[in-house]
């Protein structure tokens, strides 16, 4: 393996763990829209903490899909064919999702806002359940051939282990957008964005223990890097723990950090244990690893060029635009 | 392995056409809607006047909803070379993947970022400011055709490759990145399919335009925005059919069985070729059965000098043979869908001509000091009409592009059926195709909707963008059978 190649297998991990803390408290929101709401004004005050950051946080995933394409085409190919129909159903909740915010409002009756609101919050829920199902098949194992395509059955793709995943990562969704929603609203909401964080970290803490023994059972994690693993798990143990503290004592910045930073943290635990394979076989000999899936020098080489260039302004105009928006948002 | 005579390679080949062509509604609609509302906010910005500012906001507001439409569709294309496509992107992701993440990193992030601040911003900066974000939301679009197009060109005409064999699988490789970006298609395809954006936006603010007028209120506004829009509408039909003429040029050389389609030719022409406005083929027995020709015309349109033979399917189908037998086997049929090219063409080159026809007599009659615009009620019905036209013509465009392409996916070096996911089942693939057609359905009619609702409410309706700001827009519940509701359905 090259060290382009490591380069550019850190760097899909790293496209995917921001895009999974910037968007995951999209989803949150997106879920709370009917959960934590109890009217039409805070309800738009929901939409409105996330209008103008979800279409540019969605790009992360549009991004990693590019890089993943560009640098191991053959991971790309393997992972999006093998998972049809799981991928089908992530693109039909992230079309219902990016519509639903300008469909919901310019809806006149109350029957097709709540409609749209509805779909908003669904697809934010299935969103993140499906694409936690996805990664934790993608590095439990999968039945590759020796052409690198997967030829699974229904319980490969649906297991206790995947359940559990998705379960997880729309909980860490969830948690991720309450603690935003503390931070960029007032009042009622607010609140009650704290009262429910109160009661849902130990049912998280509780997630991750099951969590952790399926990755003992299902995955190599543990026999092949047993002390990156633990510690990686020990990680999203305490920053969850800090977060639910966070939230006891009312520290808002605190717990939406280190409750976000679950989210990476997951991202981190699934890359570390893939590597050096981007695709787990059953039959360990049809593991698509790191040095054969990539493309080749000239392209990562160029590739990293061209993110050096203009990832540096991406980040810049985008937290200038978080910047623009700080301010809270009341609901009337 | 099928189901109702239906196989992978047929449902994979129809979901792509499907989704690329409802994507290819909105795209071109978005990239063009945003630059004529970029123009229109800079005319604000200079001219301080609040038509200007009343405008940007009214068809931003239909801009938006064609962006967020184009955005989600966008999702399905990048994921669909994976789930559908797996041995394509083995084979070209060393080449295609490039441009389709610079895409995303130069352009999806621009365009998203702005617009965001865009249509949550109106009070909150200066004037330039915030023209400023609709300019680089409408460059962050215009961005991503370069990119999109970029990968495309490489499927059309292959350059600064190798092949390269790995574990016994042949794949391409870039050799050269500035070849790649050089490549004398994209700079062809490029213009046209921005010059086709600008007219698509163009006639919809044109003719949503004409249609209000016929209604008689608000004239003003909506002469206003015939104006603006028909100057880069006529702009665009003169750029657009320049172009058209350069892409013959090169195809000519380049693909000349999709242009022996184009003009419906099977057999060779004479040194005079005449051009066949209408005609009628037998695509079994592969011959002309009748056609109404002009003289000379096909030799002008292929040389720009009134003499010149054109080469015809069938010589270039034994010449395709010859050359690709070695490598593809005998049984391969290189004859492309000539009724479907031969109409395409003549759909998109009538309707440049249309548009430009429709500019210079909308422009005319537009003039500041008269008002026979207001007065010739036909052609105000003619110019409504129009606006459905742009999306027809950047549909046959593509038909004329892409399945001029075949038998191949990537031109001489894949084909379509070694390109497919060989082991993705005809049930996934047709379950997704039902799923995509009625969730296209359903964003479709609610799009349409929406934007005749804007429409309707006309110029002087709360157009402050940016969700949850009006509250008091939902009071007139009181229709009991709901139109908007039809198509919100179809997506369960």
């Amino acid at each position: 393996m090259s060290s382009l190649q490591f380069v550019w297998f850190l760097l899909i991990g790293l496209l995917f763990a921001i895009f999974f803390f910037l968007e995951g408290f999209d989803f949150g929101v997106g879920m709370s829209v009917n959960t934590l709401a109890n009217n039409e004004s805070e309800r738009n005050a929901l939409v409105r903490s996330i209008g103008p950051h979800w279409d540019g946080n969605e790009v992360y995933l549009i991004t990693a899909g590019g890089a993943m394409f560009a640098s191991f085409g053959a991971w790309y190919a393997s992972l999006f064919s093998g998972f049809y129909v799981m991928f089908l159903l992530v693109l039909v909740a992230l079309i219902m999702r990016g519509v639903s915010f300008e469909f919901r409002n310019e809806m006149r009756t109350d029957f097709w806002r709540r409609f749209w609101e509805w779909s908003l919050t669904i697809s934010s829920l299935a969103a993140p359940f499906l694409l936690g199902m996805i990664f934790t098949d993608m590095v439990k194992g999968m039945p590759i051939d020796t052409q690198g395509d997967v030829i699974g059955h229904f319980t490969d793709y649906v297991n206790w282990f995947s359940i559990v995943g998705g379960v997880a990562v729309a909980l860490l969704c969830y948690l991720h957008g309450l603690n935003f929603v503390r931070l960029k609203t007032e009042g009622t909401l607010r609140e009650r964005a704290r009262v429910w964080g109160k009661v849902l970290y130990p049912v998280l803490f509780a997630g991750e223990v099951v969590f952790a023994i399926l990755v003992y059972v299902y995955t190599d994690f543990f026999t092949k890097k047993p002390i990156s693993t633990l510690l990686i798990l020990a990680a999203i143990v305490l920053l969850s723990v800090l977060a639910y503290v966070a939230t006891l004592k009312d520290w808002e910045v605190t717990s939406f950090i280190s409750g976000g930073l679950t989210l990476p943290a997951v991202v981190m635990l699934l890359f570390v244990g893939l590597f050096p394979r981007v695709m787990v076989a059953n039959n360990a000999a049809n593991s698509i690893l790191i040095k054969n899936a990539s493309s080749s020098a000239y392209t990562l080489n160029l590739m990293t060029w061209i993110a050096l260039c203009i990832l540096p302004f991406v980040l810049a105009y985008q937290i200038w635009s978080y910047w623009v928006f700080y301010k809270r948002i009341k609901a009337n | 392995m099928s189901i109702l005579g239906l196989s992978i390679l047929s449902l994979a080949r129809f979901q792509f056409a499907m989704t690329t062509v409802f994507h290819f509604f909105f795209v071109p609609f978005s990239i063009g809607l945003g630059f004529v509302v970029a123009i229109m906010e800079t005319n604000y910005v200079i001219q301080k006047k609040d038509i200007y500012k009343k405008m940007t906001q009214f068809w931003g507001k239909i801009f938006l909803l064609s962006f967020a439409v184009g955005v989600v569709t966008g999702i399905i294309q990048e994921f669909q070379f994976g789930m559908n496509w797996s041995q394509y992107s083995r084979f070209m992701g060393d080449i295609f993947g490039a441009p389709l993440a610079i895409e995303a990193l130069a352009a999806f992030f621009l365009e998203s970022t702005f617009i965001g601040l865009w249509m949550f911003t109106w009070d909150r900066f200066k004037p330039v400011w915030h023209c400023l974000f609709i300019w680089l939301t409408s460059i962050g679009s215009m961005l991503s055709a370069v990119w999109i197009l970029a990968a495309n060109s490489f499927m059309q005409d292959p350059v600064g490759y190798a092949l390269k064999t790995v574990n016994g699988n042949t794949k391409a490789v870039m050799v050269s990145f500035a070849d790649v970006v050089k490549n004398p298609q994209l700079w062809l395809e490029l213009p046209h399919v921005l010059f086709g954006a600008f007219l698509t936006a163009a006639f919809v603010i044109a003719g949503s335009s004409a249609w209000r007028i016929l209604k008689g209120k608000d004239i003003e506004f909506w002469r206003k925005s015939i104006k603006i829009s028909l100057i880069v509408g006529l702009v665009a039909a003169i750029g657009v059919t320049a172009v058209g003429d350069q892409q013959t040029q090169y195809i000519i050389k380049n693909q000349p069985m999709k242009f022996a389609a184009t003009e419906g030719l099977y057999k060779t022409t004479g040194d005079h070729a005449s051009w066949a406005i209408v005609e009628g083929m037998d695509n079994k027995d592969h011959k002309v059965t009748w056609s109404i020709e002009i003289p000379y015309v096909l030799s002008m349109l292929s040389y720009h000098k009134p003499s010149g033979a054109v080469t015809g399917a069938n010589p270039l189908n034994k010449q395709l043979h010859k050359q690709y037998d070695k490598k593809f086997g005998k049984n391969m049929n290189y004859f492309v869908p000539m009724h479907t090219l031969f109409y395409s063409f003549r759909i998109m080159a009538v309707s440049a001509g249309v548009f430009a026809l429709l500019a210079i007599l909308g422009l005319y009659w537009n003039r500041k000091k008269s008002d026979q615009i207001v007065r010739y009620r036909w052609f105000l019905y003619i110019l409504g009409l129009s606006l459905w036209l742009p999306f027809i013509a950047n549909t046959a465009g593509w038909f004329v592009t892409e399945l001029g392409r075949y038998p191949w996916v990537v031109y001489g070096l894949l084909t379509i059926a070694d390109a497919v996911s060989p082991h993705v089942t005809v049930g996934s693939l047709l379950f997704s195709n039902i799923i995509y057609f009625l969730l296209f359905a359903g964003m479709g009619a609610v799009m349409i909707v929406l934007s005749h609702r804007v429409l309707v409410a006309g110029p002087d309706a709360d157009l402050q963008s940016g969700y949850g700001v009006n509250d008091e827009d939902k009071q007139d519940t009181d229709e009991s059978v709901d139109p908007y509701a039809k198509g919100a359905f179809n997506h369960e």
